[in-house]
């Protein structure tokens, strides 16, 4: 163990030297395991990040290399490139890696890992060594259900939501299906655990004047992720403990097969509920969507008064409507189930429909931090925009789906496949990338290439329009959704090609990306400590942060540290008079860089 | 810490208050269980901060019990906190350990074996009691690997 002390004040009286070992511990950061044996044995917040977001980054791919295959198969009516037990598997599998290995832990484990402690001024997660088993369950848990490919029957088939009885042992026999269910229960433990973690390091290790109201938008979404993790992971991860002992020890959670019958019918009590897998799993799932959610509106948070130079708009409004989102979303699970005839519709349409109005407030704000701002259209900027483009219509066509007649309508065909794209593409692919272009220089030290991130994002951008736009269309014309084959004559081909056309230019445009990452690892571009003047406490720090985070930390007298720091002249003029007593007396008003308790 | 407890224990209430109404709008049991579920999930570390914040204002217990001299509310809530203030051991971390790697695996073992055979699981259990003991032991001893 190391007691870390305390960083000194920027600038103050002599600098006391950060103690990592204290005693013969001393420098063992410096001296500890390399190699191999170093990423096996690492508690350092940082490293554990860039881990997930490697991994994660390496599931994307073959996610996204499973969709463009899926494409190929619906350019024609008769497709004839797989078959349909492998489509199903197929969209199992694209749905899953998606969802539960690359869109939350990229955000909760990735970015947040790296940036959550930086962004409060702390030197480590609050648990390291609960943080670096929370990778290797991740690690293992995407492992095993990867398996799935190479056990005899294949992968599991029946959808990333795994319906009873359809995930029954009698209709998906095998071991694809149990490595898919025991895959998720070790990711559950992993985010679970990470939820601890957060919340932990938000709520215990923030540095001396990071109140919870100058936390950045970021942090602040990523303490209600986790929360919302502590609140549906569990229900999901018991659910699968259930249907896995449901598949194999003879119980009959939800399975109705083999109940004890009185008179012919089921024996009340004695038989178990389809429908209870759909409310334990939908609680987890619709929550699940913000969990995927929020971190990337917190990303897009950060980014847009850092490239619009202004100060965020309206920056309680936001925390407000982060939480009043989370809060509803944990009680609309149910409007997955309209068509079920089972729920209560006005409840669960209401509660949905009220979700549009703290995003509206979010959209309002956003719109306000780049109003007469001086926008500048870098790479994160630019994926940043797209973004709200992109969950603007996922979320208008949200609000139609919370409508039961609507949904009624519309229930299992493409159109909801287009929505649900629109929404999680649009956060986690526009925003996510978003965040991993601005805060690459802050992990890496080195820039990426402008001219290729904007090509990304252009290829990224049309191909999401063109992917989605005709999804919508043939929906509503009646193509049901998970289909390997449909009908010709009935006009949806041309839609279908053009989403194929669409998804391999968002292929074309993620090669380039990994150029990027090729060109910028073998020709560097130095970027500095803040290369985009950014705002929050993460870039007062070196690119990469050392070991422990910080050597020394300005004082922290407002939500954006950093750019007060760096900019005092505006800091006194924002202040005024008053600006003497920012701090303990200091007068930051002549000019001076303020530094409080110096 | 005064924030945290209202944050933990608005999710405590809400949901509280979401459960009840659910409940009596539908009868339904699995639905109002997570929501009082989720309703205790705030409502306890919330009570549990809350009961610091009154103690650190001087408040024994939650609104009586005025103790002669308050410890003061941390720095991190504090506005006018410097970093000098701050100034001393923040906390103890591991340098690095390999348990929770050991731990994964045994982990990742038992899951293999319940799939494909207990055979599998037998190690899993072995590095999974292997790791708590050695991950015990060293925070203890406060040493690292």
């Amino acid at each position: 163990m190391t007691d870390v002390i305390a960083p000194p004040l920027t600038g103050g009286a002599p600098e006391v030297p950060v103690d990592h070992g204290g005693g013969a511990e001393h420098g063992h950061a410096e001296h500890g395991p390399t190699g191999i044996l170093k990423w096996l044995t690492t508690t350092d917040h940082k490293i554990i990040g860039l881990s997930y977001m490697i991994t994660s980054l390496v599931i994307f791919y073959l996610a996204g290399i499973m969709a463009l295959i899926m494409r190929v198969q619906l350019w024609d009516p008769h497709g004839s490139l797989v078959s349909p037990g492998a489509f199903n598997e197929l969209f199992t599998m694209h749905g899953s890696l998606m969802l539960y290995l690359f869109a939350g832990p990229f955000a909760f484990g990735g970015l947040a890992n790296y940036i959550v402690p930086l962004q409060v001024g702390a030197p480590d997660m609050a648990f390291p060594r609960l943080n670096a088993l929370s990778y290797w369950l991740y690690l293992t848990g995407s492992t095993t259900m990867l398996l799935g490919f190479f056990v005899a029957g294949g992968a599991a088939q029946f959808g990333w939501v795994a319906y009873a009885p359809l995930s029954s042992a009698v209709n998906s026999p095998g071991a694809g299906p149990d490595v898919w269910m025991m895959g998720i229960a070790l990711t559950g433990f992993s985010a679970i655990f990470t939820g601890v973690n957060l919340c932990g390091t938000i709520f215990y290790l923030r540095a001396p004047g990071m109140t919870m109201f100058r936390m950045p938008i970021f942090t602040w979404n990523m303490l209600v992720t986790g929360i919302l993790i502590l609140i549906a992971f569990p229900v999901l991860t018991a659910a699968i403990v259930m249907l896995f002992v449901d598949r194999h020890f003879g119980t009959h959670i939800y399975d109705v097969l083999g109940c004890h019958l009185v008179s012919g019918k089921p024996a009340p009590n004695a038989c178990g509920s389809p429908l209870l897998w759909q409310n334990l799993f939908w609680f987890f799932g619709h929550p699940e969507v913000y969990i995927l959610a929020l971190p990337y509106f917190g990303m897009v948070t950060e980014i847009l008064p850092v490239f619009s130079r202004k100060p965020i708009f309206g920056y309680k409004g936001m925390v407000f409507a982060t939480l009043s989102i989370a809060a509803l979303s944990t009680g609309v699970w149910a409007h997955h189930m309209f068509t079920t005839g089972a729920v209560l519709l006005p409840f669960f349409s209401l509660l949905s429909l009220l979700i549009a109005v703290p995003t509206g407030i979010k959209f309002f704000n956003w719109i306000g931090t780049m109003w007469r701002g001086q926008l500048l259209f870098r790479t994160p900027m630019m994926f940043s925009l797209g973004f709200l483009f992109a969950f603007l219509m996922g979320g208008v066509t949200g609000v139609m789906l919370a409508a039961p007649p609507i949904d009624f309508f519309t229930h299992d065909t493409y159109f909801v496949v287009a929505h649900f794209h629109q929404v999680l593409f649009g956060t986690t692919v526009f925003a996510g990338f978003a965040g991993l272009y601005y805060w690459y220089p802050k992990m890496f030290g080195r820039m990426l290439r402008e001219k290729l991130g904007h090509w990304h994002f252009w290829l990224t951008f049309i191909g999401f329009w063109l992917t989605f736009m005709p999804q919508y269309v043939v929906g509503l014309k009646g193509m049901p959704r998970r289909v390997v084959y449909y009908p010709s004559g009935l006009g949806w081909q041309i839609y279908n090609q053009l989403s194929t056309i669409g998804a391999f230019m968002i292929g074309a445009g993620f090669f380039l990306l990994l150029i990027n990452f090729v060109v910028s690892w073998r020709n560097p571009v130095l970027a500095g400590d803040n290369p985009w003047d950014g705002h929050a406490l993460e870039w007062f720090t070196t690119s990469p942060p050392p070991h422990h985070n910080y050597t020394h930390l300005p004082p922290i007298r407002s939500e954006r540290p950093t750019w007060d720091y760096n900019h005092p002249d505006a800091l006194a003029l924002k202040h005024g008079p008053h600006a003497a007593t920012l701090s303990n007396g200091h007068n930051g008003s002549d000019g001076t860089k303020e530094k409080a308790g110096v | 810490m005064r924030i945290e407890a209202i944050f933990l224990l608005g999710v405590g209430v809400f949901f509280g208050c979401v459960g009840i109404a659910y409940w009596f709008l539908s009868y339904e049991q699995g639905g109002t269980m997570m929501l009082i579920g989720t309703c205790f999930l705030g409502l306890l570390p919330g009570a549990y901060y809350f009961y610091w914040y009154r103690r650190m204002i001087g408040y024994k217990y939650f609104f009586w019990g005025k103790m002669e001299k308050a410890p003061g509310v941390r720095l991190e809530d504090r506005d006018d906190a410097s970093i000098a203030e701050g100034a001393g051991v923040i906390d103890s971390f591991p340098g690095s350990s390999i348990w929770p790697f050991i731990l994964g695996m045994g982990a990742f073992g038992l899951v293999l074996g319940l799939v494909f055979g207990i055979w599998i699981a037998l190690p899993g259990i072995s590095l999974i009691l292997v790791a708590l003991v050695g991950v015990t032991a060293e925070s203890r001893r406060g040493g690292h690997v």
